[in-house]
């Protein structure tokens, strides 16, 4: 019984799928099949990877409203990336074959994550209003800090980094694939492989500490998982602000059980029905060129608004 | 046996603990009072890790908390914090199955069943298995806790004012339970309490902190006086004799 709505999503999620690789497809299916099938899996991995950061970041933090990006991790991502291209110049960064570079900053990105947000949330947990305050002020920073970066280095170079500055799931990033598919797919094994510490790092910092888990530790295992993802996620495909918050939110009226084991399949679930559908829906039957980011966006938004006015934030 | 040695404990350079050192002796029931602030909620989330130690030393069983295994400490030893904010939105029987984390991971066995219905029986929450948290009274909420704390099992218990929100009888079948553990099952709980009169009644031992130190110890009946009271709360409650009890004279 309890399984149901996990079998159902799986054959909204598998009927997108099957849509999106054929509809509309013109010339020979040995071109258009591999052709779509990277964008594919290039959609299904950044869903996961954006539903899972923001499940685990929600539960290291103790709200429900707080996701990765709204703290600015994906704008953290661009201006590690830009300060990257800048201190090696782009002749350097050109001559790093993608990969090396995207690992780099990944690398940089972990760091980065476990340094700021570690502290944050060891002083703010709880603190709905601070944790929000600080994410907005961590993100604007950030952002400046990568514009003005951006005017400083010259236009050439400026290609390097602009992939990172937007969101766009009609080109994403083939060529990443090998190595964000391996990235994202570890640390989705790892999270799921301890779904049941994170059921009780969701307890809070006393009652997991009673229960024997080691919180600090748990909460920087945590925050570098966090980061690989949204590292994924932002290099395939750019910041995207609301998804995390509205495919999770979603999750959790589907199933109220609040264990990860039931919330985190889900939550990828409605996430890739969302892209894959989303993205099949505006390019395939309505051929609009509003981009998908930005109706996810505009909705997730929206639902943001919601959720803070309701004040469900626990 | 819990002993403490020698622990100060400092908040933003203000002095919250100074040489506290006392013995808490196993198979009982110890009491802890003494006014607001003075330190009787510190001093129990010290003993439990959940604030790391500044100075001093604890060691449960012989177990040095500050170097043991904090997994296998929680088998040892369990906490029930005066402020508790478990997730609101989980069911009375997913909170109590937490109880069992330190001991399956998780993985709950038919052994674990039989403790978490047990736990859940012993607090009458057995109708109210499938609430949510956030849908309970506050009484309710706290048996809740309870029987999470029992269904863990451990041979310590530390309790910070669990009376809290509980009705005369929940509180005296509560103090019961606590007796029962100690004399049947020989094991060790330690209690925080404002109503001096449930720590005369129920408890083996008496510890009195005030103002960050202890103020006295020992047996209930010969701590607990008019001087004391007094001298430590700054009010003139008269300590009776009634059927060869003592009692605290709340009137005016
Ligand atoms: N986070 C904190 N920041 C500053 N002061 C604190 C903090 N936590 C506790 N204190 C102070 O430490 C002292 C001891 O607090 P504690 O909670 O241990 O008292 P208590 O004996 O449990 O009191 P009560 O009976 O009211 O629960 C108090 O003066 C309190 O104001
Ligand atoms: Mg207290």
């Amino acid at each position: 019984m309890r399984s149901r709505p996990v079998a159902v999503l799986c054959v909204v999620l598998l009927l997108c799928a099957v849509l999106y690789m054929t509809l509309g497809a013109k010339g020979a299916w040995s071109f258009v099949i591999p052709f779509r099938a990277g964008k594919l899996a290039g959609l299904v991995l950044v869903a996961v990877a954006i539903s899972t950061a923001t499940v685990l970041f929600q539960t290291v933090s103790g709200n429900r409203i707080l996701t990765p990006s709204i703290m600015g991790f994906d704008a953290l991502y661009s201006l590690l990336l830009t300060g990257l291209v800048f201190f090696l110049g782009a002749q350097a960064t050109i001559q790093l074959p993608p990969m090396a570079l995207f690992g780099l900053n990944t690398g940089l990105l972990m760091l980065g994550a476990v340094l700021l947000f570690g502290t944050l949330i060891a002083q703010t947990r709880g603190d709905l209003l601070r944790m929000i305050l600080t994410g907005i002020i961590f993100a604007t920073l950030f952002r400046s800090l990568t514009a003005f970066w951006q005017r400083m280095i010259d236009p050439n170079e400026f290609q390097v980094i602009q992939v990172a500055s937007y969101a766009r799931f009609n080109r994403i990033d083939t060529d990443l694939l090998p190595l964000a598919s391996v990235l994202c797919l570890g640390a989705i094994a790892l999270v799921w492989h301890r779904r049941r510490q994170w059921d009780v790092l969701a307890l809070g910092h006393d009652a997991a500490t009673n229960l024997g888990l080691r919180v600090r530790l748990e909460t920087v295992f945590a925050l570098l998982l966090v980061a690989v993802l949204v590292s994924v996620s932002t290099a395939l495909v750019g910041p995207v602000a609301f998804l995390g918050l509205l495919v999770v939110s979603l999750a959790r009226l589907v199933d109220g059980s609040e264990t990860h084991a039931r919330l985190l399949p889900i939550a990828a679930l409605i996430s890739g029905i969302t892209l894959v559908g989303g993205q099949l829906a505006l390019e395939r039957v309505f051929a609009l060129s509003t981009p998908l980011s930005v109706v996810v966006d505009l909705l997730g938004g929206l639902f943001f608004f919601f959720l803070l006015l309701k004040g469900r934030s626990r | 046996m819990i002993s403490i040695r020698n622990i100060d404990y400092d908040i933003a350079g203000k002095a919250i603990l100074r040489d506290v050192s006392l013995d808490m002796p196993k198979h009982g029931v110890t009491a802890l009072i003494g006014p607001n602030g003075a330190g009787k909620s510190t001093l129990l989330s010290l003993i439990a890790r959940l604030l790391p130690l500044q100075h001093g030393r604890v060691t449960v069983d012989g177990h040095d908390i500050a170097t043991c295994d904090t997994a296998a400490l929680a088998r040892i030893l369990a906490i029930l914090p005066q402020i508790q904010d478990a997730a609101p939105r989980l069911s009375v029987s997913d909170l109590v199955a937490f109880g069992r984390y330190p001991h399956s991971r998780g993985r709950l066995t038919d052994q674990d069943g039989a403790i978490i219905d047990a736990a859940l029986a012993a607090f009458q929450l057995t109708d109210l298995r499938n609430r949510a948290l956030d849908t309970l009274s506050g009484g309710q909420r706290q048996n809740a806790l309870l029987a999470m704390i029992f269904a863990q099992g451990t041979d310590y218990l530390l309790l910070d004012e669990p009376l809290n929100n509980l009705d005369i009888a929940a509180s005296r079948r509560l103090m019961a339970q606590l007796r029962g553990l100690a004399d049947e099952q020989g094991r060790t709980v330690v209690i925080v309490l404002h109503d001096i009169n449930y720590a005369l009644a129920y408890a083996d031992h008496l510890v009195v902190l005030a103002e960050g130190r202890v103020a006295a110890m020992g047996n209930p009946e010969e701590v607990v006086t008019d001087d004391l009271i007094n001298r430590i709360y700054g009010t003139d409650a008269a300590v009776i004799n009634h059927n060869n009890r003592r009692i605290v004279d709340v009137g005016p």
